[in-house]
């Protein structure tokens, strides 16, 4: 078996062209779908409670009126709304991956925004399972949310500078359903200084309100930078972001985890099929199995063969990603575990593709025909779909080693979860497939 | 190389020297019979030709005698892993080169010495000026005697051949079928398989004519030609002799 293995590796050494691709492919096509990946899916389910009365949508500040449901029609044009009736049915749908997230807008928002006093909050519950999609949403509602903080801060501004000029210059207010006529601090100033002249010189009043001029001076010169100030002022509505589910994986290393993921699926299935395929394609298989070597132990040294180059790529490119990326070099040990197993169970799979066709071609193509829709039913978003065709996805993912070794590595990179679970899937999609490969291998001679 | 033998010399001194003995093998692929107890017996030094048309079980015969098969009935008296297979097809890696190939298989095979083991083949196959290039890159008649070289690695008792002047032009041929006189009187038993049946006559001491999986005579050169009634078209004469056997 270690002379079939030196006699592989010579073949692959004589075949650069064949080499470049197997390196070059996977890593490109890992880039691209991390560029997919960052956009988003179109649209996303989002959970809305709105619990402020339509009576009160209507918010009115310095005589003028907003109407808060200007900026959540923005939002909904943005995302697929699904509405609900309680923060427990929001929550629900989140936790079962119905929803990406759930927006809820408390009763009080428009009162706080009105009263000016305190920021209103809203909360915004995200689904943990994907930080892809959790970005979107996130993206998304904050976008929505700063447009609507722009509109109203520059009112409150507005109003405020008014009150301001109110105060510095005097005027007429109506406050209450009275006319108020406020004096302002130039007409005191001026009132003031008046009262001063006529008071006697020795008084001790014409010193106290001189102190009162001075300060009416200084408040009316401050008053008037504090336009700038206030323009700068202005969070009125708050984002409370809770993460339901699991731990959150920041993007980049999630990004980094589907590229090793794609990496070995593309690099252990091409290897794997096509380094067995050539076997019977130069039509050496006989001459092997008629005694030179058990049937078993050429599929192991080719699942080997496969395991061993994909999972010394992908750590290279892992490492190669730590140097832009954030990763735990602590962590190593778990990264090569992710690693050999996710090629180990790519592996076994590539010997039954290998075993089952005749030619290196046929191999190749059937490696690359099997290997897109799989990556691509495994990265299917929650919430993007129906609940029931999501867990269609799910169970047919659970087939075969991309979503385990997908979970393997985000819970190696990220410690998004146990590796135990994932790690044991692998084994056993490597014993199925290597039972696979083994039974069309007897069959088809 | 020794030179071709032809049928006016009858292999005498070997003929008591049985050295495989093929006894009723059947094969059935499905419903289909592709071979209906088919004995043989065959000597050391001795050359024999399976010759039948297309489809006759030539293949089947050799590839169950190579171990790459299993029959459904009938017994074979030596194990496969003293018998050297030359497939049709060549089994090589076109990427390796000669000295490779063989190096590879030698090993795999577990020969005492590795490189004694390919030297000599490249040698007794006259390969040397070949012995690095890429087996992808070799004429037919190269690759062919690397195929040869191969199976010959284990110096075994008995060489099959399957069809192995198929893909020749004349020349090829002819040093092929001189190297397996050269081979036979060293002591190598020689079974091979054609669909030339002047051939078969020229090269072989012993002829096993198949039609359909069924044995329909064994024995020498003249006695074949006696059987079919030869008079001049040789070729003609044993196409009619099949035909009135229901064939
Ligand atoms: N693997 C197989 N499965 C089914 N039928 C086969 C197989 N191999 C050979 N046959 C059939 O057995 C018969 C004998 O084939 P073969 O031994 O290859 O003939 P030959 O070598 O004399 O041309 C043919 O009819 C062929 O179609
Ligand atoms: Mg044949």
């Amino acid at each position: 078996m270690r002379w079939l293995l030196v006699k592989d590796l010579q073949i692959l050494r004589r075949s650069p062209l064949l080499v470049a691709l197997l390196v070059l492919y996977p890593i490109v096509l890992a880039v691209l779908i991390g560029f997919a990946l960052s956009r988003g899916p179109d649209k996303p389910r989002v959970a809305v409670l709105n619990q402020v009365p339509e009576s009160g949508n209507v918010i009115s500040l310095g005589g003028e009126e907003i109407d808060a449901s200007k900026y959540s029609k923005q939002l909904f044009e943005a995302v697929d709304p699904v509405r609900v009736s309680s923060r427990q049915e929001a929550l629900e749908k989140v936790r079962d991956g119905e929803v990406l997230a759930a927006l809820i807008v408390p009763s009080d928002l428009t009162a706080k925004l009105q009263s000016a006093v305190e920021p209103g909050t809203v909360e915004v519950f995200y689904n943990a399972e994907d930080p892809v999609k959790r970005q979107y949403v996130e993206n998304t509602i904050e976008a929505q949310v700063r447009d609507a903080n722009v509109a109203l801060s520059r009112k409150f501004t507005e109003v405020a500078v008014s009150y301001i000029d109110l105060i510095v210059s005097g005027g007429d207010f109506s406050f209450l359903g009275r006319e108020l006529d406020i004096l302002g601090l130039i007409k005191s100033e001026a009132l003031l200084r008046l009262a001063q002249e006529n008071l006697p010189q020795t008084s001790v009043a014409r010193a106290q309100v001189e102190e009162v001029i001075r300060f009416a001076r200084l408040a009316r010169e401050n008053l008037d930078l504090s336009d700038d100030v206030l323009g700068s002022v202005g969070e009125p509505i708050r984002v409370k972001a809770t993460v339901i589910e699991g731990g959150s994986t920041p993007l980049s290393s999630f990004a980094a985890a589907v590229a090793v993921t794609v990496t070995l699926m593309f690099v252990t299935l091409l290897l794997a099929s096509g380094m067995l395929a050539l076997e019977r394609e130069e039509n050496a298989f006989r001459r092997l199995v008629r005694g030179l070597v058990s049937r078993t132990a050429l599929l192991g040294e080719k699942v080997g063969l496969a395991a061993a180059c994909s999972a010394v790529l992908a750590l290279v490119m892992l490492i190669g990603l730590a140097l832009f990326i954030e990763l735990e070099w602590s962590r190593l040990p778990l990264w090569v575990a992710g690693i050999v197993a996710g090629a180990l169970a790519f592996g076994a799979m590539g010997v039954a593709i290998g075993a089952v066709t005749r030619e290196v071609r046929a191999a190749s193509l059937l490696a690359f025909m099997v290997s897109l829709p799989i990556a691509f039913l495994a990265l299917v978003p929650s919430g993007s779909v129906s609940e029931g065709l999501y867990d269609v996805t799910r169970a047919l993912s659970a087939l075969f080693p991309f979503r385990p070794t997908l979970d393997a590595m985000d819970a190696a990179l990220n410690d998004s979860g146990s590796m135990l679970g994932p790690l044991l899937h692998l084994l056993a999609l490597t014993l199925g497939f290597g039972l696979i490969g083994r039974l069309a291998i007897r069959r088809l001679g | 190389m020794s030179r071709p033998l032809t049928a006016s010399e009858p292999l005498v001194a070997a003929r008591a020297e049985p050295v495989l003995e093929v006894v009723d093998v059947v094969k059935r692929y499905g419903r289909r019979e592709a071979l209906r107890g088919v004995s043989l017996t065959a000597s050391r030094g001795e050359r024999v030709a399976v010759i039948g048309p297309n489809g006759a079980g030539k293949t089947t015969l050799l590839s169950i005698l190579a171990g790459d098969q299993k029959p459904d009935e009938g017994r074979i008296s030596r194990s496969p892993s003293e018998i050297g297979w030359v497939p049709q097809q060549s089994a090589l890696y076109g990427k390796l080169t000669v000295a490779e190939n063989l190096r590879l298989f030698a090993r795999l095979e577990r020969r005492p010495d590795v490189q004694a083991t390919v030297e000599r083949m490249l040698d007794q196959t006259d390969l040397r000026d070949r012995a690095g290039d890429q087996v992808g890159q070799l004429s037919g008649g190269n690759r062919q005697r690397v195929n040869i070289a191969i199976g010959l690695l284990s110096a075994p008792a008995v060489l099959l051949l399957d069809e192995p002047s198929a893909a020749l032009d004349p020349r090829q041929r002819q040093r092929l079928w001189e190297f397996i006189a050269g081979l036979a009187d060293e002591g190598t038993t020689v079974i091979f398989s054609t669909h030339n049946v002047q051939e078969a006559e020229r090269h072989a001491h012993q002829l096993v004519v198949l039609a359909d999986g069924e044995r329909l005579f064994g024995g020498s050169p003249a006695e074949l030609e006696a059987a079919v009634g030869a008079s001049g078209d040789f070729e003609a004469a044993f196409v009619s002799f099949l035909h009135d056997r229901g064939h």
